[in-house]
């Protein structure tokens, strides 16, 4: 998605932009009410888990049915860790370390797997967890969860800081998704995706990037389980194992444009906004809602809004179209 | 003496009930063209596949420039200095003809960073002729420019040896000239260059020795008319009824032999 | 007793074995993975179960106006709203058919509401050489059996059989041939929703549905086909008759709590070490 590979990244532009979202983000934080404060800290959280499945699913083009595995192991770690006596910011630590090792593991067995199976396997993954979760009382507490222990201060005061937490999340995970999509890193995922035979033998150690955007990806989205972990303060597994945030990630992606950098963070917007804001009032219908914009999406525009509006910017740039002849010699 | 570019030792690859490389052992020295012919399935591209490390061999070594590759994997391999290009084209759809080329500079050769191989990339499309297509989509190519962005890339990577696989089928008579004009430009460069083509007449203009395949074993190696006049290579190529009809060297089954490779014939 | 764990399994490994079989076909012919089957099961459930109830007529021929029903549902589900993208690649009909299923879901859920209904059969059991044999369970293990034995000698002995396999193998040489893919896809579909429809049947007899458990079919599906290999109905009889033994036999050593999860972790293994599954390579048959 680069239209010249060697033009500069960091732009005056793009420096104004920044600061303009980060400046709305935290004027928005210290003033808006409880619920609105709610739904900002869950959009931030979407958008992190969204830009994280992005690198794998996106840029690499592997089909990761795991973000609710990874989130679930996250949670717990930190979960747990927490209520062990360990200071906030060593659980989430320890979460993210857990959520790489995992990936690690997982990426090691299922990243040999070819499209379909891949994504079976990747959902399999998150049912096994959630069973093990479920029933593995002496470690996770079992169905009935475990509580976390709040964070001193006025809920208030709590909210807010959960709320900047996700956010600088957010950041974090957005500056390193635009490293990765500029750098060699980044391109080697592109042509995997593209064509893994030739990636070979271009001299890419196919494997291991794959590993490498498994892990980092599965850190990222056990990090946000952590944090979605001390501020809920109770979990259970149906809670963050649950198999609905696998299919909703994946779709707010597509949304936004897979494969892109704006895309996770466009999709995700779009959505939650809509979904705490607007079906919250038809909760009966959540899932039917959320089918139907699955299904629009996908009919209307596979490729997401961030191609759509850019595609008259994007055939000035790269594509002049070839004449009539072939564009042979 | 330098270590010849590339040495095989009893090089097999058999699955199912099928042996489709069957014992090859030779040696290539720095700077040669060589022509690998045969007729189709005879293992051609097998071999180059287990040299290159995209398949598993089941016996024997393969040796570059002296030191052994024989297990090392595909991106190692091609980072060692061996390029290859595809029967079928295998470009980075989605990207441009530039990103394509650039990522034959990034990772293999000297590396670099993304700047220097898309200076790297912009120099090799010049040399194959293709810089003004730099921005289109690789998909948007015709046929013959893919074949040329394809060996764009693989030049992009600084190869010592380099395969070609069939990049010649398909051409018209003025694009094949200009493909062969490369071909000698790369090999003037100082590239060892083994050239797939089951078309002999390309070959022929182009190497001063030739091997021939058959049923994945080795049937002939030596200087092209040598080599053409084998019986078993004539065999191979037109049957055994036409062979032993013709046992007597003959002009005639000389031209024959080239008429029915020129049109690409042979027993399937 | 050893000898009434495996009848047990058997006995539900049939059922499985039917609820697998159409999936499979499905993802053999058209290379798409139906989110919705799970669904489907438990549509042919609740109209198994209303006609036999409203119209009181025996619940094998309310089985069989579901698989009437949900063939014609399954054709025109794919005719018109999957055909479209059956060539799509994997993430987009994958999550495609899964929008359509939380559609389906929903709705279902508004229409039975999630109270688990199921169809009581006072037909007894008998017993034989100490084992203890539900006649309820043992008329849906011939359904099952029956239907799906059916559709094996279809495949192989139609016409229509016959293109589907050809469509299976290679649907570019098919369309070559003058078969009309678009066609056959419909009609796989439909065939693969009505064995669903019949695999819920059945099941209603066995235990409560609602559409709470479409994702457990559905899961189970997978971990059959992977088990048999993906795409063939002899596959999706032995994955069916595996898993209907590991989970009668895993409940004694694991507790039946563990059962789903060591079928999914089973499921991770063969994929991983033999993908074409224990039967062999995708739909040969």
């Amino acid at each position: 998605m680069m239209a010249d590979p060697t033009a500069p990244i960091i732009t005056p532009t793009r420096v104004a932009a920044a600061l303009l979202v980060a400046g709305v983000v935290i004027a928005f934080g210290f003033s808006a009410n409880n619920y609105l404060l709610q739904a900002g800290t869950t959009l931030a959280m979407s958008a992190v888990l969204c830009l994280a499945w992005n690198i794998v699913g996106g840029f690499m083009g592997y089909p990761s049915f795991g973000t609710a595995a990874f989130f679930g192991v996250g949670a717990y770690a930190g979960g747990i860790l927490q209520d062990a006596g360990v200071p906030l910011a060593l659980a989430w630590i320890g979460a993210a370390a857990a959520g790489a090792m995992f990936a690690a593991f997982l990426g090691s067995v299922l990243l040999g797997l070819r499209g379909h199976y891949f994504a079976i396997g990747t959902i399999a993954v998150v049912e096994v967890m959630r069973e093990v979760a479920n029933n593995w009382e002496g470690l996770t507490g079992g169905a009935i969860g475990i509580n976390i222990p709040i964070l001193a201060g006025s809920p208030r005061e709590v909210g807010i800081f959960f709320y900047l937490a996700m956010w600088a999340l957010v950041a974090a995970t957005f500056a390193l998704t635009a490293a990765i999509a500029h750098s060699k890193f980044g391109f080697s995922l592109r042509c995997i995706r593209q064509n893994e035979s030739a990636a070979h033998m271009v001299g890419i150690a196919v494997f291991r990037a794959k590993c490498a955007a498994f892990i980092i990806s599965g850190l990222l989205i056990s990090l946000a389980g952590a944090v979605y972990a001390s501020m809920v303060a109770f979990i259970e597994p149906k809670d963050v194992f649950n198999i609905l945030l696998s299919i909703e990630v994946p779709a707010m992606v597509m949304l936004g444009g897979a494969g892109t950098i704006l895309g996770p963070l466009i999709g995700a917007t779009i959505y939650i906004l809509l979904r705490e804001l607007v079906w919250v009032n038809f909760i009966n219908f959540h899932s039917a809602i959320l089918g139907i914009i699955i299904i629009a999406v996908i009919y209307l525009m596979p490729e997401g809004l961030v191609r759509r509006f850019h595609a008259q910017a994007w055939s000035k740039l790269t594509k002049r179209s070839p004449s009539q002849s072939g564009a042979g010699s | 003496m330098t270590d010849p570019t590339l040495q095989l030792e009893g090089l097999t690859r058999r699955f199912g009930g099928v042996t489709a490389v069957d014992n090859i052992s030779l040696s290539i020295p720095k700077g040669d063209i060589v022509g690998l012919v045969g007729p189709n399935g005879a293992g051609k591209t097998t071999l180059v596949n287990l040299v290159t490390g995209f398949l598993p061999k089941s016996s024997g070594r393969v040796l570059f420039e002296g030191r052994e590759i024989s297990h090392l994997p595909p991106h190692l391999i091609a980072r060692s200095g061996i390029a290859r290009t595809f029967q079928i084209v295998q470009p980075f759809a989605e990207m441009t003809v530039l990103e394509n080329v650039m990522a034959g500079a990034l990772f293999a050769g000297q590396g670099g960073t993304i700047r220097q191989a898309s200076d790297k990339a912009r120099h090799y499309l010049e040399f194959v002729g293709l810089d003004r297509f730099s921005n289109y989509s690789a998909s948007d190519l015709s046929l013959a420019n893919r074949k040329r962005l394809e060996l764009a890339k693989s030049l992009a990577m600084e190869p010592r040896l380099l395969f070609l696989d069939e990049v010649n089928a398909g051409l018209n008579t003025s694009e094949l000239d200009n493909a062969l004009d490369l071909i000698r430009k790369i090999s003037s460069m100082g590239v060892t260059i083994v050239i797939i083509e089951h078309v002999l007449r390309i070959v022929l203009s182009l190497v001063k020795r030739l091997i021939v395949l058959h049923h994945g074993a080795m049937l002939s190696d030596g200087e092209p008319s040598a080599v053409l006049k084998d019986p078993a290579v004539v065999t191979a190529y037109l049957g055994t009824k036409f062979s032993k009809r013709h046992q007597a060297e003959s002009e005639h089954q000389r031209e024959k032999l080239q008429q029915s490779l020129e049109r690409g014939q042979g027993p399937a | 007793m050893i000898a009434q764990y495996i009848v047990n399994g058997i006995l539900i490994g049939s059922l499985y074995a039917c609820l697998a079989v159409g999936f499979s076909l499905i993802y053999g012919v058209l290379s798409i993975i139906n989110v919705m089957h799970g669904s489907f099961v438990v549509l042919g459930a609740y109209i198994t179960i209303y006609c036999t109830e409203y119209f009181g007529i025996s619940p094998l021929i309310a089985a069989l106006i579901g698989c009437g029903i949900m063939f014609v549902f399954g054709f025109l589900v794919q005719r018109y709203l999957i055909n479209d993208l059956v060539t799509a690649p994997i993430f987009i009909t994958f999550t495609l058919t899964f929008g359509l299923d939380l559609l389906l879901n929903n709705a279902m859920i508004q229409a039975f509401t999630a109270t688990p209904r199921s169809l009581t059969l006072e037909y007894g059991s008998i017993t034989i050489l100490g084992v203890s044999l539900s006649i309820a369970r043992l008329g849906a293990m011939v359904l099952a059996l029956v239907l799906t034995g059916l559709l094996y000698w279809l495949l192989r002995h139609s016409q229509m059989g016959r293109a589907i396999i050809a469509v299976r193998m290679d649907h570019h040489a098919a369309r070559l041939l003058g078969i009309r893919v678009e066609r056959v896809y419909a009609i796989t579909f439909g065939i693969g929703t009505m064995m669903a429809a019949a695999a819920g049947g059945a099941m209603a007899t066995v235990f409560p549905i609602t559409p709470l458990l479409s994702g457990v079919f559905l899961g189970k599906a997978f971990v059959i086909c992977v088990l048999g290999g993906l795409g063939s109905v002899p596959g999706a009889l032995v994955g069916g008759i595996a898993l209907g033994l590991l989970e009668s036999f895993g409940a004694i050593v694991f507790g039946s709590q563990w059962s789903t999860t060591v079928g999914f972790a089973l499921m991770i293994l063969v994929l991983v070490v033999r993908p074409s599954g224990l039967v062999g390579r995708k739909g040969f048959e």
